[in-house]
Order: C-alpha cells, then sequence, then structure tokens
C-alpha cells in the first residue's frame, strides 16, 4: 500500500506573459490578453503531494505544521501579494506561464526534509491547472 | 481500463495523542489536534475501482453493490463515531487522515470482486486529503 498526503494551499500574485525573443507583435499574437504592460493577477491553488513511511508513533507521513511552514518560507511568503516577474528573481529573464510557475515550485518544496515530494499541481483559476512530478 | 470513481461523506470525531509523548513533545506534535476531548470533521471519500466494463451489463461494477459495501464498511463503522474508541480496526492506532484512510483501503479491498480497487482518497478537511493505492497499483494511473 502507497500513501499520498495532499495539502492545498493559496497565493494571489501577478504577471505579464512577455518574452525577450519575441518581437511585440509576436508577443501580442502568443500571449494575447496576457501580454497585457501592465500585468493581471490570479488567486493561485497549490497542491502539495508528499509520500513516504507513515510514523507509528505519529501516524503521518509528514507533520503538517512543519510541511506548512516549509511551504510558506518557500512559496507562500515570497509569492504572495508579488508580481512575479519582478519580485521572484528567477522570472526576470524566465515567463512566469503557470508551467514554469508549477515547476518553479516543484524544485523549491522537494528540499523538504521530512517525505517525498511526488507531485505539484497549480490552478491559475478553477478552469485552469498545471501537474509536474518531476 | 476505465476508472470509476464512487463518494461518501461521513462525519467522526477524533484526537491525537500518544502516551510516549511528553507534554512537550504533544504540544508540538499534535497541537490543538490533541485536545482531550475530541474535535470531528466532514470527511469525504472518493473510491476508485478500475476494470473493464462487462460486455453484457456494460459496467464495471454495479454501483449499487458498491454503494452497499461503502455503506456497510464506511458508514457504518465510522460515521458520527469517535474513532479513536469506536472503530476497533482504528486501536492502538493514532486516527490520522493516513491511518483511516489505509483502513478503509484494507476494509474494502477484499470486497471489491468485480475489477480492482485502484484508489481511496479521504478528504478531512477540503484542503487536506490522502491518496491510497496498492502496492504495484501504479500511482501514476488515473488520478
Amino acid at each position: 500500500m502507497k500513501l499520498h498526503l495532499t495539502r492545498r494551499y493559496r497565493f494571489a500574485a501577478s504577471h505579464r506573459l512577455h518574452s525577450d525573443n519575441l518581437g511585440e507583435e509576436e508577443n501580442r499574437r502568443v500571449y494575447g490578453k496576457c501580454n497585457n504592460p501592465y500585468g493581471h493577477g490570479h488567486n493561485y491553488v497549490v497542491e502539495v503531494a508528499m509520500s513516504g513511511p507513515v510514523n507509528p508513533s505519529t501516524g503521518m507521513i509528514a507533520n503538517l505544521a512543519d510541511l506548512d511552514a516549509f511551504v510558506e518560507r518557500e512559496v507562500i511568503a515570497p509569492f504572495d501579494h508579488t508580481y512575479l516577474n519582478e519580485d521572484v528573481p528567477v522570472f526576470r529573464n524566465h515567463v512566469p506561464t503557470t508551467e514554469h510557475l508549477c515547476i518553479e515550485i516543484f524544485q523549491r518544496l522537494s528540499a523538504f526534509p521530512d517525505a517525498k515530494l511526488e507531485r505539484v499541481r497549480l490552478e491559475e483559476t478553477g478552469l485552469n491547472s498545471f501537474e509536474y512530478a518531476g | 481500463m476505465v476508472y470509476l470513481t464512487r463518494k461518501i461523506e461521513f462525519s467522526a470525531s477524533h484526537l491525537y495523542h500518544n502516551p510516549a509523548f511528553s507534554a512537550e513533545e504533544t504540544r508540538r506534535i499534535f497541537g490543538k489536534c490533541n485536545n482531550p476531548h475530541g474535535h470531528g470533521h466532514n470527511y469525504v471519500l472518493e473510491v476508485t475501482v478500475a476494470g473493464e466494463p462487462d460486455p453484457a451489463t456494460g459496467m464495471v461494477l454495479d454501483l449499487k453493490e458498491l454503494k452497499e459495501i461503502l455503506q456497510c464498511e464506511v458508514t457504518d463503522r465510522m460515521d458520527h463515531r469517535f474513532l479513536n474508541y469506536e472503530v476497533p480496526e482504528l486501536a492502538g492506532q493514532i486516527p490520522t487522515c493516513e491511518n483511516i484512510a489505509a483502513v478503509i483501503w484494507r476494509l474494502l479491498q477484499p470486497r471489491i470482486t468485480r475489477g480492482h480497487l485502484h484508489r481511496v482518497r479521504l478528504y478531512e478537511t477540503p484542503d487536506l486529503f490522502v491518496d491510497c493505492y496498492g502496492e504495484g497499483n501504479g500511482a501514476g494511473g488515473a488520478r
């Protein structure tokens, strides 16, 4: 039997989809409204799935307080209420599509010491979501 | 392969306590979940069965049958119960979402005789859930 523990978190941020490798016209064609020079925002939902043995003395794969603190420090605090393109250094030269954001979050959370990160699922809106499992 | 999912809800109370822990460890590890009077959740259970539709009926398994199995194995045992004291299958375990999901898996797995049990997903709250898969039953399959 294999168990995955999944926890959902939220942050709100703005971004602009624009690539320096494309011309102005091409950026508008590729990214449409998401290329608006002033950016726009989303309420992101992050689902973090962890696996590992259940500790018999606690009944837990990972202590939720420890996981919550780790996710808060690595993802929520640096991303919440920011403009991703400017406030998160990795996105200054890297288009903050939700694909890239999902991979970035996975990489940040893969260092969690108490369990194995299985998957990150990121909802950009209630209608769009992306998953990355490494 | 087709994956069929049935959802049920049950409400139950529990508390987390390990007599081997000091007061400080208990506070740090279990926090509010250690309240001696317990606390409760509206659990949501999603049970996914995988199989090929029977050519005669077009069904992987009869949903009425699955509904009865869930009523008998889960609702009757756990709904409106204090999980620590009233569910013998959890005796001696901390009734975390992980342990409850594993107990439900063990109760259901032998009862699913058409198709096979693929996944048990138990939500303790909308923001916390555990998925339970069988060994070799690829967690990478349908999710």
